[in-house]
């Protein structure tokens, strides 16, 4: 495990878990999560786990982003904060 | 106070970790829209499973397929001796593997009560949908 790409992959994490919870827009706040689970999914693989790695990218970025975006779609994309 | 700096340089991993956790019940205290809530639980979920699993992983430790294992067609050494210090602890992965099952299924029932609060009130903000329940 380096940990130069370990510290990276980590700031991103923290940036795009921000990002997500800080957008005005519900839409970009779903998009933004599926980014984190993706890059969740990469430390995971420079763990080791790549069960658990692979199991996050199809399930957490793309069920959970499919289930974001269909619930968004039948209520409203406004957010007040 | 030069081995606290260097404690807390040396477990940066663990900090980042708590980090993410303190993100996630930010967005589920201090946001009131229900959408932000349900995001900042699955945040705090990811952090909790990125901790176990990094507790499995070791330093020159490869993953946790055994190499030249019994039945692996042509090799003879049959009866080799597995060294544990050279493969990845395969528990946290495991159980962990359980969790994401679980935090979908229950992303899955949150957002289907977020849905129907939306159609009940018209709204996902939770003052609003609180001053609509005062109301009536």
């Amino acid at each position: 495990m380096l940990w130069q790409l370990d510290l990276v992959i980590l700031t991103l994490v923290v940036a795009t878990a921000i990002g997500a919870v800080a957008i005005k827009d519900l839409l970009g706040s779903a998009i933004l999560f599926g980014a984190y689970s993706f890059m969740m999914c990469l430390l995971w693989a420079i763990m080791g786990a790549v069960d658990v790695a692979f199991t996050e990218a199809s399930v957490g970025a793309g069920v959970s982003t499919v289930f974001f975006v269909a619930a968004v779609f039948r209520t409203t994309r406004r957010t007040k904060d | 106070m030069s081995e606290i700096i260097s404690s807390v340089v040396a477990h940066y991993n663990y900090w980042i970790y708590i980090a993410l956790m303190m993100i996630g019940l930010y967005a589920v205290i201090g946001k009131k829209n229900l959408i932000k809530k349900i995001i900042g639980v699955n945040i705090f979920q990811t952090a909790i499973i990125l901790f176990y699993v990094s507790i499995g992983a070791k330093k020159g430790a490869t993953i946790p397929i055994i190499h030249h294992g019994p039945g692996g067609g042509h090799h003879e050494t049959t009866a080799s001796v597995i060294e544990a210090s050279q493969y990845m602890n395969p528990l946290p992965h495991v159980l962990m593997l359980t969790a994401i099952v679980v935090a979908v299924a229950t992303l899955g029932v949150a957002l289907a009560l977020a849905i129907k609060v939306y159609n009940q009130y018209g709204t996902l903000e939770e003052d609003e949908i609180l001053s609509r329940i005062r109301v009536r």
